[in-house]
């Protein structure tokens, strides 16, 4: 999968399906920071991403980049 | 993850609340935090007219959607700070989010109404441009504010900011702020009533409310920010609260009920004597007011250094 990062803008590929809590996991992105969207749609922590969603999750601490 | 309250699929979970939300629940979960923490507070009463400093960030867009359905008579402020492609694109989001639900909205522009901006206007009056754009927002905020007659002024500040504030006040003991430190200012001295009605929703719940509302807010961040301490106190109580969830609303809420009153006294010999500004009317405690200083530092003329000339290097005595 594709994943969108901002503050900065990044991108990086997963190539396995995985579930939205493990991916900010994998990551190593604070669950309290982040949110996920697929399709401009907020997405459960439960739900799994397939090989080839592309997902942007997007950090909701304001006053700067984390 | 189901609902907790009618068991549909869920879209978000809320660890302080130990549950998980659809859509429909968790958009009214939000607006039931920001009515309670209204009363709980006393911050408006029902025919207030409310001026909210709106910045076209998540948490003051979100404020004026959730007033405005609750019910209440809200306006927006906005202050071009000139700090490049973030101040232009902000007002985009405001004028738009504005125009879109009929949103009375009070612009003022920093560079064509005072001859400065954040970025230059900081450096030449030798401040931090965090510091002179606090300074620049609160007095234009009071002023518009008691120009237009308002009830009372509503920032978007949540338990996120106000949880990072009172992490820095208490690792350093400013008791003085510490005192000061409260969800609502009363009006004093010509200074308007303040509020902050999201004091009970985190940033992940107004950026999440934001999202199923479809406000389109502006996530990219004032460049002037990256770095600052109060991201770095949000980002350690984040820490804390992944695992240890509900941390920062105990940590806040608990100051406020249990610790608050004890440097209500440190806050109180500080008061100063209000006046009027000689140059702008606004109450202040000295000659001229903060903010007027600010603008004649920052839009004074810079002086040329010159290189020292032969002369005036062997004029030595
Ligand atoms: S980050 Fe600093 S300069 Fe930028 S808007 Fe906030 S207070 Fe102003
Ligand atoms: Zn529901
Ligand atoms: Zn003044």
């Amino acid at each position: 999968m594709i994943v969108k990062m901002r503050n900065p803008n990044r991108e990086v590929e997963i190539d396995r399906s995985m579930a939205v809590g493990d991916l900010l996991t994998t990551l190593d992105l604070n669950r309290e920071a982040h949110l996920v969207i697929v399709d401009g749609q907020l997405v459960p922590r439960d739900m799994v991403l397939s090989r080839d969603s592309v997902v942007e999750i997007r950090p909701v601490i304001s006053g700067g980049s984390l | 993850m189901k609902c907790r309250v009618c068991r549909g699929p869920a879209v978000i979970d809320v660890r302080r609340h130990n549950a998980n939300f659809c859509a429909e629940h968790f958009v009214k979960l939000c607006r039931d935090q920001v009515a309670k923490a209204i009363s709980e507070f006393n911050m408006l009463q029902p025919d207030d007219r409310v001026l909210i400093a709106v910045s076209g960030g998540k948490d003051s867009l979100a404020l004026c959607d959730i007033l405005d359905h609750l019910g209440y008579r809200v306006e927006g402020f906005y202050i071009s700070l000139g700090i490049g492609e973030y101040s232009k694109e902000s007002r985009g989001y405001v004028e738009r989010f504005a125009s879109q639900r009929d949103l009375p909205l009070i612009i003022d522009d920093l560079p064509i109404d005072y001859g400065f901006d954040i970025p230059h206007g900081s450096r030449a009056a030798k401040r931090a441009p965090c510091s002179a754009c606090g300074l620049s927002k609160r007095h234009l905020f009071d002023e518009a504010a008691r120009k237009g007659g308002y009830d009372v002024v509503a920032t978007g500040h949540n338990l996120d900011d106000e949880a990072a504030v009172l992490m820095g006040n208490t690792l350093h003991w400013h008791t003085e702020y510490l005192g000061r430190q409260a969800p609502v200012l009363p009006a004093h001295d010509g200074f308007p009533k303040k509020v902050k009605p999201l004091v009970r929703l985190t940033e992940r719940d107004t950026a999440a409310y934001c999202l199923l509302r479809n406000i389109d807010y502006m996530v990219e961040e004032c460049p002037m920010a990256a770095g600052n301490r109060h991201l770095f106190y949000k980002s350690a109580l984040n820490d804390i609260e992944v695992s240890s969830p509900g941390a920062k609303h105990s940590f806040y809420f608990g100051f406020l009920q249990r610790a608050a009153q004890h440097f209500a006294d440190a806050a109180g010999q500080e008061m100063p004597a209000i006046r009027a500004c000689s140059q702008c009317g606004a109450p202040c405690s000295s000659e001229t007011c903060a903010f007027c200083r600010l603008v004649d530092r920052a839009t004074a003329p810079v002086p040329i250094r010159m290189k020292p000339s032969r002369s005036s290097t062997k004029v030595k005595t």
